[in-house]
């Protein structure tokens, strides 16, 4: 069914310097669908849109959305796509109709168009009152919804998405979701990046996990967590002195019923086939190896579940270290 | 064609659009060469250059205060882009469908813009302190014209260097240092007859000067098409050779 994939990556490699941003992306998405890619930050996410965008040129590999090759014919994949960056990048200097016009007319919208397309837009994205107003005097949540519209204007068949709620408070953040699964149900195809668990989950009928400029895991969300198996019970430890979460870990990992665990910052996940028969059991093998606990739960595997299993460790800590700077080239 | 004037008059109307909404820096911007003209004519009032006694020094030196009004303009033409590089906003414009050279263009025709109305000025604020054009209005069009052409291979270079460099302040020390210096090896505030010999090498090489000596024809004695056609053939090559490193410089930056 290759009429039905849009944009086609293969083997897509971007290194800056010794930094090893994008390393061998596979990806597919198909006609009419949410593709999520999901990852800690620096995993290389929005460098792999940029590369499908014929904004980064690939190191190596090679690209394609709806045909049209990222390096021979990047103007033809302009064309067909929409693209609203991570960071904010509307002219604070202009109104929002003066954005949008630019846009507009940088898509080359037939002029008699413009002034009507931009009302639906700006309708849209519910901006349509402040349509006059300088965007600098914008807060920031308004300022990503104008970005979103300006990638709307132009009717694309396949839109990138990089971080679409970041920085929306929840109800914006469910207004742009629902704009996306509309888009959607008229045809559009979207990549999304976000490190949102539950923007991936809901959103997205598939989600690849990235993680150090790989895919780590590809699948519908459901396939994912159905792929863990079983429950997750989670143990808080009361202290983390002389690493008493990695000798509980060490005591939960020699019980047979136990298929894996991990340790996130002074909790540790264990993942087995039932939580009920888990439990008791656990806690004995807790006393046994003089940890105290401070807190169980349990649940089925969640997105984040899958997440963390896949990136390790890795993102509990990267959600404690300050985010790295944003929008340089 | 059609796509190619909608995108680069979008862009033309952002830069306006801007320009409106700072009125702080459209009054200096338009007010600066002024600045020059009143300082660099009283400052050297009682000057008489040999080969230019009949003249005084202000209507000697309104060739001079033109042109560096244009290279100044020009020399800054890129400074917005690197803020648009630095903010994202470049990087947005780049994916959308557009013909690379309609960002050049229209920033250029936005600086020429610009300089036209303050040579306007100029010429008008210079008649009103007692310099006189010799040629008239065909004159003033004239030097809008030449202004133009020395505009054009300069705006280029700026915005190959804000392209090439890494952050906005690597620009100002470069633009800052170099400016100037420049506008001073040049024939516009003193012939080149009246400097050193190593200076006149200089003079003889910076495209400025010409666009200086043939405006002064233009101010003070009038149309000679074979020296005007010379000098015009000199700028143009000058902007063509601008044009062919910038595009190199901008086809490996936007690819
Ligand atoms: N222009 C650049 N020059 C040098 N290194 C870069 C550049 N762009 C990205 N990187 C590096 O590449 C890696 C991937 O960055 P990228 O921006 O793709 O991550 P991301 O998944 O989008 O992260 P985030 O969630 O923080 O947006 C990081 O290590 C980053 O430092
Ligand atoms: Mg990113």
């Amino acid at each position: 069914m290759t009429d039905d994939v849009v944009v086609r990556a293969t083997g897509l490699k971007k290194t800056f310097g010794e930094t090893v941003a994008v390393d061998g992306v596979d990806l597919e998405v198909r006609r009419g669908e949410i593709l999520g890619l999901l990852g800690p930050n620096g995993a290389g996410k929005t460098t792999t849109v940029k590369m499908l965008t014929t904004l980064y040129r690939p190191t190596s590999g090679t690209a394609s959305i709806l045909g049209h090759d990222v390096g021979a014919d990047p103007k033809g994949v302009r064309r067909e796509i929409g693209y609203v960056p991570q960071e904010l990048t509307s002219d604070g200097y202009l109104t929002a109709q003066e954005n949008l016009r630019l846009y507009a007319n940088l898509y080359h919208l037939p002029p008699r168009e413009i002034p009507t397309r931009i009302e639906e837009v700006l309708r849209l994205v519910a901006l349509e009152n402040v349509e006059g107003r300088l965007v600098k005097t914008f807060s920031g949540g308004m300022k990503k919804k104008l970005d979103l519209a300006c990638g709307l204007l132009h009717h694309p068949r396949v839109l990138f998405l990089d971080e679409p709620s970041l920085g929306l408070d929840v109800q914006s953040r469910r207004a742009v979701w629902d704009h996306v699964l509309a888009l959607k149900k008229s045809g559009v195809t979207l990549l999304v990046c976000t490190n949102d668990m539950d923007e991936a989950d809901r959103l997205c009928d598939r989600v690849a996990i990235i993680f150090r400029g790989k895919v780590v895991a590809l699948d519908a969300p459901s396939g994912l967590k159905d792929a863990l198996g079983g429950d997750v019970v989670t143990l808080q430890c009361a202290r983390t002195e002389n690493g008493a979460v990695a000798t509980l870990d060490r005591a939960v990992k020699a019980l047979d019923f136990v298929r894996d665990t991990l340790v996130a910052g002074n909790r540790l996940l264990v993942y087995v086939e039932s939580h009920e028969r888990a439990i008791p059991r656990v806690l004995d093998a807790a006393r046994a190896a003089g940890v105290e606990i401070e807190s169980l739960s349990y649940t089925r595997p969640h997105l984040e579940d899958v997440f963390l299993r896949h990136t390790g460790a890795q993102y509990s800590e990267s959600h404690v270290v300050p985010e790295p700077k944003k929008g340089r080239r | 064609m059609g796509d190619f004037w909608q995108e680069t008059s979008a862009q033309l109307a952002r830069w306006l659009a801007r320009l409106r909404r700072e009125p702080f820096n459209l009054f200096f911007t338009l007010t600066q060469p002024i600045i020059f003209l009143v300082f660099f004519s009283s400052m050297f009032q009682k000057v008489k250059w040999v080969g230019y006694e009949d003249v005084s020094y202000r209507t000697f030196a309104l060739a001079g205060i033109i042109a560096f009004a244009a290279f100044g303009n020009a020399l800054a033409g890129g400074i917005p882009l690197l803020f648009d590089k630095e903010n994202g906003f470049l990087t947005r414009l780049l994916s959308a469908p557009i013909t690379r050279s309609s960002i050049l263009v229209s920033r250029f025709l936005f600086v020429s813009i610009v300089t036209a109305l303050q040579v306007l000025i100029i010429i008008g604020l210079a008649c009103i302190m007692g310099a006189t054009i010799t040629t008239g209005i065909p004159g003033v069009l004239a030097l809008v014209v030449i202004s133009s052409l020395l505009g054009f291979g300069v705006t280029i270079l700026s915005l190959a260097l804000a392209f090439s460099l890494p952050s906005h302040g690597t620009f100002f020390a470069i633009v800052g240092t170099v400016g100037v210096p420049i506008v001073f090896l040049s024939s516009a505030l003193a012939p080149p007859e009246a400097m050193p010999g190593w200076m006149q090498v200089v003079v003889r090489l910076n495209p400025i000067s010409y666009a200086v000596d043939g405006m002064r024809e233009i101010t003070l004695r009038g149309f000679d098409f074979g020296h005007l056609g010379w000098i015009a053939l000199v700028l143009v090559g000058f902007d063509v050779l601008c044009l062919a490193l910038g595009a190199r410089v901008l086809s490996r930056r936007l690819a």
